[in-house]
């Protein structure tokens, strides 16, 4: 139960006054709750934690965490320039 | 477009190994707080591929191995009520008690169900008005949210048949019991992702400063766990006592805002025991007096419980990164997850589980 796992929002709902989700991951769609991410939308990606959304997903930070390679590819590119 | 695929990719993964291998001058040993991450490492092989200068040494940060086995014992009590009908994650069922597990009480006869989620406890709860239905609440961080939206939704629905007998834990004042314990040897901590995806970084700020260790936010591909190995590393060889994020698509600073509110207005710090390694002060969530009533250690007065732990199983040795499961003479020989002596083999976030399922026997 302990991994956070990212899905895709496909589909969004209230049961019992409760909001609910349809998240994709790869193909096998569960239903998630959506409470503690009420400002996700649809197409959007969040973690999931035992059947909660408890995050979500920024693309543009998803990018950053790559930063951290470029960096150390440059510094290859450097040494290998010299 | 998000591609899972990138944080696998292979050149990617060896790229932040060597780069890991061309930091390193010396010996480091670095705690994976989480059961997830021991359990990715070894599921992808990463722990072979690093360098030997570091030692990977497994934290507590397994929420069935460290529910106490008074609270376990409890469950059995109460899943054992004619009336009850008890659910919890389905790994806590074959957590061993003083005398039987979860698994026995449904044996025998008792209503006990494995769901996904309190939700579905929830919905249980509305098909079933003429049964008591309970919800096992454990888990760190990551599941308090769910947990407490249930207890705020079961009130706003006047659900009056569910309760939860809760066993929450928090991770930063493991952090501290484990980093002033006179035997530790853990120099940096890599904070579990999705933990530091509700609460944020702010907590573990201090705890960087007052025990001068490096402290990186990881997540659970194994770019991420290069990547926050990697930064740890840096982190370790300038002597720098920070705490950074190599998650940062998923954990913000400030934490999920929303998720914090609900789990505070629902539960308020207590003290907790942690199976395997004593009573931590205030380590623990329990919920507010104002949700007493679905409170199931109050409503089915399971008090006076007398536990009986085994004297053979040391997982609370390997809880505290102070032993291997490989050291312990009962793991493989009369331990294993068919027939375990510890919650830690029970768990498939538990290191004796690990160890067994990917055949770690010795050091290296």
């Amino acid at each position: 139960m302990c991994l956070g796992i990212p899905g895709k929002i496909k589909e969004i709902f209230e049961i019992n006054n409760i909001k609910m989700g349809k998240v994709d991951y790869s193909g096998v769609e569960v239903e998630v709750c959506l409470e503690a991410t009420p400002e996700a939308k649809v197409d959007e990606y969040v973690i999931v934690h035992a059947g909660f959304s408890i995050s979500r997903l920024s693309e543009d930070e998803a990018n950053e965490t790559l930063t951290l390679l470029q960096e150390i590819d440059e510094m290859n590119q450097k040494e290998h320039n010299q | 477009m998000i591609s899972k695929n990138k944080y696998q990719d292979r050149t990617l993964v060896q790229r932040a190994i060597q780069e890991i291998k061309d930091t390193v001058t010396q010996k480091w040993s670095i705690m994976e707080i989480c059961g997830g991450q021991t359990h990715a490492f070894m599921h992808y092989g990463l722990n072979d591929l690093l360098p030997e200068e570091i030692e990977l040494i497994h934290g507590p940060g397994c929420p069935v191995c460290v529910t106490s086995l008074e609270l376990v014992d409890k469950a059995i009590a109460i899943a054992s009520h004619e009336e009850v009908i008890f659910t919890s994650y389905g790994d806590m069922l074959r957590v061993p008690g003083s005398e039987k597990d979860l698994f026995s009480v449904r044996a025998s006869g008792g209503d006990v169900r494995v769901v996904y989620s309190p939700i579905e406890a929830l919905r249980i709860a509305h098909q079933n008005p003429d049964k008591q239905v309970v919800f096992f609440g454990i888990g760190f961080e990551t599941t308090a949210p769910a947990n407490a939206i249930s207890v705020i939704k079961a009130r706003e629905q006047g659900l009056d048949n569910f309760s939860m007998l809760v066993s929450h834990v928090r991770v930063p004042p493991a952090i501290h019991a484990i980093l002033s314990s006179p035997m530790n040897k853990v120099q940096a901590f890599l904070a579990a992702g999705h933990v530091c995806a509700v609460m944020g970084l702010k907590e573990y700020k201090p705890i960087a400063e007052k025990y001068k260790i490096p402290i990186t936010a990881t997540g659970f591909e194994p770019l991420d766990l290069m990547l926050g190995i990697l930064q740890t590393v840096r982190m370790l060889e300038n002597d720098q006592h920070q705490v950074k994020n190599a998650y940062p698509r998923a954990v913000k600073y400030e934490g999920n805002i929303q998720a914090q509110t609900i789990i505070s207005e629902t539960f308020i710090e207590c003290d907790r025991q942690w199976r395997g390694i004593g009573l931590i002060p205030m380590s623990g969530w329990k919920l507010r007096p104002e949700f007493q009533t679905f409170d199931a250690e109050f409503r089915f007065k399971v008090d006076h419980i007398q536990t009986r732990e085994s004297e053979v199983c040391i997982s609370g040795l390997i809880l505290q990164g102070q032993k291997k499961p490989f050291e312990c003479p009962a793991f493989r020989e009369i331990c294993t997850p068919q027939n375990p002596l510890g919650a830690t083999m029970v768990s498939s976030e538990g290191a004796c589980a690990a160890y067994y399922r990917y055949g770690k026997e010795s050091y290296g």
